[in-house]
């Protein structure tokens, strides 16, 4: 199991924060599914190895969390966020916009793997709504054709 | 990065040195930067503390606690490490105002918690940035890398003896961590449930040592009382309500936007003059004053001053900022369904009336919006709510419970709407019956 140079610099430094190993955790394992897409059984074992946990006690951390996941997703993360500010400037009709226009539904992946599509609670975007995060960028005061836009620039950063 | 606006009425306090360029230390130097830090090596604990208690700063992050109050509670004596924790796990629904703390001021929530740990005798920090902000998590880092280079943190700061360290630490996607007592469990690496209390955390907190938790506001705002003076402060509220406090107006609004307006700023002024007004020649149907836990208030009620107290007498509360402005358009079932589909999305499921409440709550709603709805389901999910209020482990089960006894309270003929088999009337679905256990 390795991990980028970068990792394991932030890994190390971050132990040295806490009187508890097990307290970097959590950013551990999202940093690591940065690298590896998503937490398998590897991963998982790799973490609780180093930290010193059962893989179970890894599991019920992962289990709570909605960013983190133990299942295979696109290469860009298209979350978009109904919650209330969002809903009530047109956040649902663009999540059917990009159900639409993806071909797939909530936590769906595209057959060729570029998109995976999320509907997720507020992400902060309330003031600038309808907002959405591709993987950890914003991309606010959307339109179903701001969104093509959007989308557009992924599936051509994709086959770059 | 979030566009910006401005309003004349503003008062930029915390908000000062947005679109500054302040992220960078020389800037934020040049800007009154680490000048409060100074100021508070050369003051006595307690007369830090008496500051802040005097001017009248409350928890920015909903509860609206007096802050100088909740670092007293912090003994002075203790065998183990005391610590500070800044709460930047923005996560209500209608809030985005700490995002822009850290985006465009990193530097001011630093120097706040420096200033929390000289007041109670900590020298150990941590920011919490929740995970979807990864963006302000690498500001944050870079602010925190910079500080240190430069002395401000670390060993004997500014050449005072003093040491002080500031770390900062990541979520990864959980609404309940803002709970303060989940907010500490998720720091130590386990699920974010919540503790119960007594003990405070002022008392027993992070690894059992006394522990300040604080909102990324609340702590922006220090550096300012302290230099400003808490007298000067206080004057710019309401009596009880100091300062000013980041408004974020979302939803059918001309222009949305985070807006720092003295605390009782008057709401409807808020939302036609600040915000605005509602776009496209409709009319105001209700507003969510603070945030998506808060009690609705209808059109008839929105003439009062945004303070903690009297938004409290007037049935709601201040909550955490976010001002969620509702049009004639929308529908009130619809807009509670999303409400509490939210918080069932993020019950923690460690006690009973949260986890089964939130859940049967989001089941008649959904039935109801579709057409499915009984009239007894109306009183029900009011004696659902009501009997959720105060019962729970932490407060997100109120969180739930408040806004939907108001909805039921306030917009019922709304829900009346919604029966025998009659589809939304605002929008064009079709009735359908989604809950078959359930339905006449």
């Amino acid at each position: 199991m390795r991990f980028s140079e970068q990792f394991e610099q932030r890994f190390a430094e971050m132990l040295t924060h806490y009187p508890t190993k097990r307290s970097v955790l959590v950013p551990t394992l999202l940093y690591a599914q940065d690298e590896t897409g998503f937490l398998s059984d590897e991963v998982i074992a790799e973490i609780a190895g180093r930290l010193e946990l059962s893989e179970l006690d890894v599991r019920n951390v992962i289990s709570y969390y909605s960013m983190l996941t133990t299942k295979p997703r696109g290469k860009f993360n298209v979350q978009v966020c109904t919650n209330i500010a969002c809903m009530l400037r047109g956040g649902e009709e663009l999540m059917e916009h990009c159900e639409k226009k993806l071909g797939i539904g909530h936590k769906g992946t595209t057959l060729d793997g570029v998109f995976s599509l999320e509907e997720v609670e507020c992400i902060g975007g309330c003031s600038w709504a309808p907002a959405i995060q591709v993987n950890y960028d914003f991309h606010e005061n959307l339109t179903p054709e701001k969104m093509d836009a959007v989308l557009e620039d992924y599936r051509r950063k994709a086959t770059q | 990065m979030a566009d910006l606006v401005s309003h004349p009425d503003e008062v930029k306090v915390v908000s000062r040195r947005f679109g500054q360029g302040a992220t960078n230390l020389d800037r934020y130097l040049e800007l009154d930067g680490y000048k409060a830090v100074q100021k508070a090596l050369s003051m006595r604990p307690d007369d830090i503390i008496n500051t802040v208690k005097n001017s009248g700063l409350r928890g920015r992050g909903g509860a609206g606690f007096n802050t100088g109050m909740k670092w007293s509670f912090v003994p002075k004596q203790s065998p183990k490490p005391k610590y500070i924790l800044c709460n930047g796990d923005e996560s209500e629904p209608g809030t985005c105002k700490d995002r822009l703390i850290f985006e465009h001021d990193p530097n001011s929530v630093i120097e706040g918690v420096v200033i929390a740990g000289l007041a109670v005798g900590s020298n150990q920090g941590y920011i919490y940035i929740r995970g979807e902000y990864r963006y302000l998590s690498e500001i944050m880092q870079k602010a925190i890398a910079d500080a240190y280079a430069r002395g401000f943190l670390g060993k004997n700061i500014f050449g005072s003896g003093r040491d002080f360290d500031v770390y900062w630490h990541g979520g990864a996607g959980a609404y309940e961590v803002g709970e303060e007592s989940a907010l500490m469990e998720s720091l130590e690496g386990k699920r974010g449930i919540p503790r119960i209390r007594p003990p405070f955390p002022a008392v027993v907190g992070l690894w059992g040592g006394p522990t300040v938790i604080n909102n990324a506001e609340t702590l922006a705002s220090v550096p300012h009382i302290i230099l400003g003076g808490a007298e000067w402060f206080a004057d710019l509220g309401t009596p009880k309500n100091g300062g000013t406090r980041l408004f974020c107006l979302s939803g059918n609004l001309e222009r949305p936007g985070v807006y720092e307006l003295p605390m009782g700023y008057n709401l409807k002024k808020m939302i036609y003059d600040v915000g605005g007004g509602i776009p496209n020649g409709r009319s105001l149907k209700a507003v969510v004053p603070g945030g998506s836990s808060t009690p609705v208030l209808k059109p008839e009620e929105i003439d009062v001053a945004m303070d903690f107290d009297t938004l409290m007498k007037a049935g709601s509360m201040l909550g955490s900022g976010g001002v969620t402005v509702l049009d004639d358009t929308a529908c009130i079932v619809k807009f509670a369904l999303r409400t509490i589909k939210f918080y069932k999305h993020e019950s923690c499921g460690w006690c009973i009336p949260c986890r089964e409440g939130t859940d049967w709550l989001q089941k008649t709603l959904i039935r109801f919006h579709s057409g499915g709805g009984l009239m007894k389901d109306i009183d029900n999910m009011y004696y659902l709510s009501e009997n959720m209020l105060g019962r729970t482990f932490c407060p997100l089960g109120d969180a739930a419970a408040m806004p939907m006894m108001a909805f039921i309270q306030k917009f019922r003929h709304e829900f009346e709407d919604h029966l025998d088999g009659r589809p939304c009337p605002f929008s064009n679905v079709e009735a359908v019956e989604q809950l078959p256990v359930l339905t006449h």
